[in-house]
């Protein structure tokens, strides 16, 4: 496709109005909320909503007080509710939408009418989700009417308990544990398939972050009082209704996958002598182990944006089932700490990151191979 | 998108004999529970929104109404009508934009390759994925100088601009599958860039329009985020008035589950009538760049 | 000929011909009065619209308790260069301390002068409203947040009197739980808690003592104000755990419907009773000052301005007339359940309860709430939002006092 230099020329004329665009809405404002993340706009009232404020450069302070500051053990429970709840979202999604799937990939009667009932709330709005699931979650009402349960016992969104709670000065120590036992892990699995280096590299990292876990950690402290955090009760009923609005779109992308499995595939497992069970542990499943990966980044960046839904069904100012997205909302425009306010969403835009980066990554790396 | 469409003749030959047995009686069951647990909240929904404020009360919530109440439906009519065709103008004008801008970049991206087009591509996509509350501030303080602020083209040009990478995503994949060899003849037919978009690619495109019409014009319809922070009272969208109902005081129930159902009708329609393109829509923005 | 009117008005719109150019008849409120509270906001449009008949009123209403919603929705517009033509924001903190330093208001004191208002309104809703020597919105009601509902006949049922102390609640407390009413006291989302807790704190320092906490001469980590967020906690004890989902509409039918014994709410709430639940006041439903604040009247008062760059600025100016007019102030008053901010007032159009609270009006001491907006800033009132929920959950006492205090200090109070 080695061709005159003006057709490309034309292919980049094209794409420039869209990368212009791109260029200032998404990296010049992300670089703009970053640079007002580091000011003091909306630390002094008289600024805030100045048409020509003054803001000064304080580095990282926000930051800094955002995960030690003894004002924001909210934001600090909101990523705490954030990580429980993207948790649940994704395995209720994953477990749901791989279930229906399987059902349907048994060719059901009216296979059609039973895909667009469980896919049919994907092309709700989060807004009407939520409108619906409030009315449904009722503490006198709707499901516990429907399934019996004791309301006083029931309370849904207006819960107030936790569980699982944890001191957040125990963070690092927490992590360090759980990062050891996952090299730990790495580790066995090198053993068994004797990796000698992978193995020796992992149980060593393993040994020091567990050494520091038990010498330096405990002596680690964010915050000068113990503060704890945990998964509260009443984000329950946000999970049943997310995981209501996107356990569809699970179904779908695991019924693609399953129809693109070969039947030769199964076959040769059945004359292999494998029972049903078995060809899906070792035949199917691991086919679908990509999706999954696919699916639970998709989930995942979704659930750590989530605002819509949780501002239909508990408001926006409902401590326990706030998150960051909402937080954010909440500090700029009625706390008018805009600069807090930026610093919340650069936090948010950072944990997406994490898991996008390396996903885009990855499927670009592949790709560029063979391009 | 390495999606195959989900179509059940392909395999509808493979388990044949559905004689009943319990496995498929067991089948059936776990597709009823889930059918059950989709629709119970349609259910209550609808049967709340045709009841007149009075009959709503928790001991009943689960019954039919005695008469159908349709005051619901005009009296959130009368509050979210407006809205809706503020949503209206906007999703229809946003789509067609951002699907025209796709098609082309998509054009563009998969069949003029240069170096770096696929970082750059990446780059393009992550634009999908962050989180708006990260940009809101910058983009309303652009949106605002350049006079757009509070008005329904603000909005627009938003949801154009963060629409851009899916619709780019979706149609470099849909002609990443158009053989080159046809781009090829028609070079040799002396066609330049303009000419083959217009006498190969885009004759072919219609599955990718509706594709992308789809689920660009889903997305923009449902958006609240924007929605509440780049319009004034004359051009909010739906999904804000939406919350507004439900939102209040919300004593009578009737009147937020008539306005959900108001504000669903359209996406939807969309979704039953084109439900195997939604499907695509769906696949296309999450597997393979 | 309206439908000509209304092509007309597409074609110009179409023409792309600025809002300008067809401002001379229109003028856009912006409150969270809607539901319950329309009707009151609706007399008074009406009233307007009867002086004003070529000036097409929108009333753009963001509903939501207390207006959260609405704030969030005009600061993006005053950011955004757009600000309505007349907001509503309460008297006090929250207009001056996030408006007017802002330098966003335009000065009324002119308008003042010509009305004769000087006079009509009480010192201390004037010093509310005033920032360095001008005065900035036109109050159109008082409310008063510290009372206390309740339903006599359910009380006598009970055999419990109105406790006139936090102690005697706590004992009343008590008595009601042995007879069978689980949650004596009902309370609704956040910010209705926090208006329990600003009855307390007036109620167990004193109203100078509360006043010095927004002056800076009572810090929050006194032990007195350790106190009250002790007390707090038994109260909560006494209070539903399913609060945050109430609106406070469905906190107080939980008392009229004898779930709850007493409802602590500001002064709309005789509105709701009387004009949406048709009930008698005295009778249906009766009250009294929050415990151990009788003689205190803590106020708040919504008020509207005119922000710079209003795009009607006329017709602002004339609504502020109605508003601030013994006209205006009677229409719209006794529906909303509030009193006249005017001290002119017609007391026969009003209901009892509001005869009742005018009389404290003029005899109590008056002190300013934190909840909405007089006498902190709203960069306090919000954050005290977080300290409020983690102490529902930890009931640290110390932590939410040493909290508050940071806040304050973070908020400039007292500096």
């Amino acid at each position: 496709m080695k061709r005159l230099s003006t057709d490309r020329l034309w292919a980049m004329a094209v794409l420039a109005p869209s990368i212009i665009l791109l260029a200032v809405f998404v990296y010049g404002f992300i670089f703009r909320t970053a640079y007002t993340s580091l000011t003091d706009w909306g630390n002094d009232p008289a600024q805030a909503f100045s048409l020509t404020p003054i803001i000064r450069f304080i580095g990282l302070q926000n930051y800094h007080d955002l995960f030690t500051s003894g004002l924001n053990t909210r934001f600090r429970q909101d990523l705490v509710s954030t990580l429980f709840f993207t948790i649940f979202f994704i395995a209720g999604c994953l477990g749901l939408g791989l279930a229906m799937a399987l059902l349907l990939d048994r060719n059901p009667k009216a296979e059609g009418l039973w895909r667009t009932i469980f896919l049919f709330p994907m092309s709700l709005s989060f807004i009407v989700t939520g409108t619906i699931w409030r009315w449904m979650l009722q503490p006198q009402g709707g499901l516990n009417q429907l399934l019996h349960l004791n309301p006083a016992s029931n309370g849904w969104l207006t819960s107030r308990d936790s569980v699982w709670s944890f001191d957040w000065n125990k963070l690092p120590l927490i992590t360090a544990v759980l990062v050891a036992l996952a090299l730990l892990w790495v580790g066995w699995q090198a053993l068994r398939s004797a990796q000698r280096t992978r193995m020796g590299v992992a149980f060593g990292c393993a040994a020091l972050l567990l050494l520091w876990a038990l010498v330096i950690g405990p002596n680690v402290k964010l915050l000068p009082a113990p503060e704890l955090h945990g998964f509260n009760i009443a984000f329950i009923g946000i999970i049943i209704a997310a995981i209501w609005q996107m356990s569809g779109y699970t179904m779908a992308l695991y019924l693609a996958g399953l129809r693109g499995i070969p039947e030769e595939l199964r076959e040769a497992a059945r004359v292999d002598g494998a029972n049903e069970w078995n060809t899906y542990r070792h035949v199917i499943f691991p086919l679908l182990a990509p999706i999954t990966l696919s699916a639970m980044i998709i989930l995942g960046h979704i659930s750590l944006k989530i605002f819509d839904l949780v501002f239909a069904m508990t408001g926006p100012d409902n401590g326990p089932t706030d998150v960051p997205a909402l937080l954010m909302y909440i500090t700029s425009f009625r706390q008018n700490a805009l600069a807090v306010g930026a610093a919340i969403g650069t936090v948010l835009l950072l944990l997406v990151a994490i898991i996008i980066v390396p996903y885009l990554a990855s499927q670009f790396r592949s790709q560029e191979g063979h391009a | 998108m390495t999606s195959t469409p989900l179509s059940p003749t392909s395999v509808s030959s493979v388990h044949k004999s559905p004689r009943f047995t319990l496995t498929r009686g067991l089948m059936y069951l776990g597709l009823i529970v889930a059918a059950l647990f989709f629709l119970l909240p349609i259910y209550l929904l609808i049967v709340t929104a045709f009841k007149t404020p009075d009959a709503i009360n928790l001991a009943t919530t689960w019954q039919l109404p005695k008469f159908l109440n349709w005051a619901s439906f005009s009296d959130a009519w009368a509050k979210v009508g407006g809205n809706m065709l503020n949503s209206l103008f906007l999703a229809v004008v946003a789509t067609a934009i951002s699907a025209m801008l796709g098609s082309l970049n998509g054009y563009a991206l998969s069949k003029w390759k240069f170096r770096g087009a696929n970082t750059l591509f990446a780059l393009m996509l992550f634009g999908m994925f962050i989180p708006y509350q990260s940009v809101l501030i910058p983009l309303f303080q652009f949106i605002k100088s350049l006079g757009l602020y509070g008005n329904i083209w603000g909005l627009i040009l938003a949801h154009v601009v963060y629409g851009i990478p899916i619709t780019t995503l979706i149609f470099r994949n849909f002609y990443a599958d158009v053989p080159d060899a046809l781009v090829e003849a028609a070079t040799i037919d002396g066609a330049g860039f303009w000419g083959i978009y217009a006498k190969v690619i885009f004759p072919i495109s219609i599955p990718g329009f509706v594709v992308v019409i789809i689920w660009q014009f889903t997305q923009v319809w449902n958006e609240f985020l924007f929605a509440a922070t780049l319009t004034s009272s004359g051009s909010q969208p739906v999904t804000y008035a939406l919350s507004q109902l439900a939102g209040g005081q919300a004593v009578s129930w009737n009147l937020p589950m008539a306005g959900a159902i108001l504000a669903a009708i359209p996406t939807l329609l969309v979704y039953i009538v084109l439900g195997r393109y939604f499907v695509r829509g769906l696949l296309a923005g999450s597997v393979k760049g | 000929m309206k439908k000509s009117i209304k092509n007309a008005l597409v074609i110009t719109a179409a023409l792309g011909l600025t809002a300008q150019a067809l401002a001379a008849n229109k003028i856009e409120i912006f409150s969270w009065w809607a539901g319950d509270e329309g009707p009151a906001l609706a007399a008074l449009i009406k009233l307007y619209e009867a002086k004003y008949p070529a000036v097409k009123v929108d009333n753009a209403t963001v509903t939501g308790g207390a207006g959260t919603n609405a704030k969030a929705v005009l600061k993006t517009r005053m950011l955004g260069g757009d600000p309505p033509d007349s907001f509503q924001a309460h008297a006090g903190q929250e207009l001056t301390g996030t408006w007017v330093v802002a330098n966003r208001m335009e000065d009324l004191t002119s308008l003042y002068k010509s009305e004769g208002w000087n006079s009509k309104f009480p010192k201390a809703v004037i010093d509310l409203i005033s920032y360095k020597g001008g005065i900035y919105s036109v109050p159109v009601d008082v409310h008063r947040s510290n009372v206390m509902w309740y339903v006599p006949a359910n009380l006598k049922k009970w055999g419990v009197s109105v406790p006139k102390t936090w102690h005697e609640m706590l004992t009343a407390c008590t008595t009601l739980k042995a007879k069978g009413v689980a949650t004596p006291l009902v309370m609704g989302e956040n910010w209705t808690q926090q208006m329990i807790w600003e009855s307390l704190a007036t109620g167990m320092l004193g109203a100078q003592g509360w006043n010095n906490l927004w002056n800076g001469k009572l810090k929050f980590t006194d032990p007195k104000v350790v106190a009250t967020f002790s007390m707090y906690g038994n109260l909560l004890d006494c209070a539903n755990k399913d609060a945050s989902g109430l609106s406070w509409q469905q906190a107080t039918d939980r008392m009229l419907a004898g779930q709850a014994a007493f409802n602590i709410m500001g002064d709309w709430a005789a509105g709701y009773m009387t004009t949406t639940k048709k009930l008698k006041p005295g009778t249906d439903f009766a009250w009294s000052a929050s415990p151990s604040t009788s003689g205190t009247f803590i106020m708040l008062a919504d008020s509207f301005g005119l922000p710079k760059g209003a795009k009607d600025r006329t017709e602002v100016i004339n609504w502020l007339k109605v508003l601030g007019s013994k006209q205006g102030q009677d229409a719209f008053n006794p529906l909303k359940g509030s009193i006249a901010a005017r001290t002119d007032s017609d007391l026969g159009k009003y209901g009892a309860y509001s005869q009742s609270a005018a009389n404290d009006w003029k005899k109590n001491t008056i002190v300013g709430s934190m909840v909405h907006g007089a006498a902190a800033p709203e960069s306090f009132t919000s954050g005290f939002g977080s300290i409020n929920d983690a102490f529902v959950s930890n009931r640290d006492a110390k932590a939410a006092a040493q909290a508050s205090q940071d806040l304050a200090d973070k908020s400039r109070i007292g500096m």
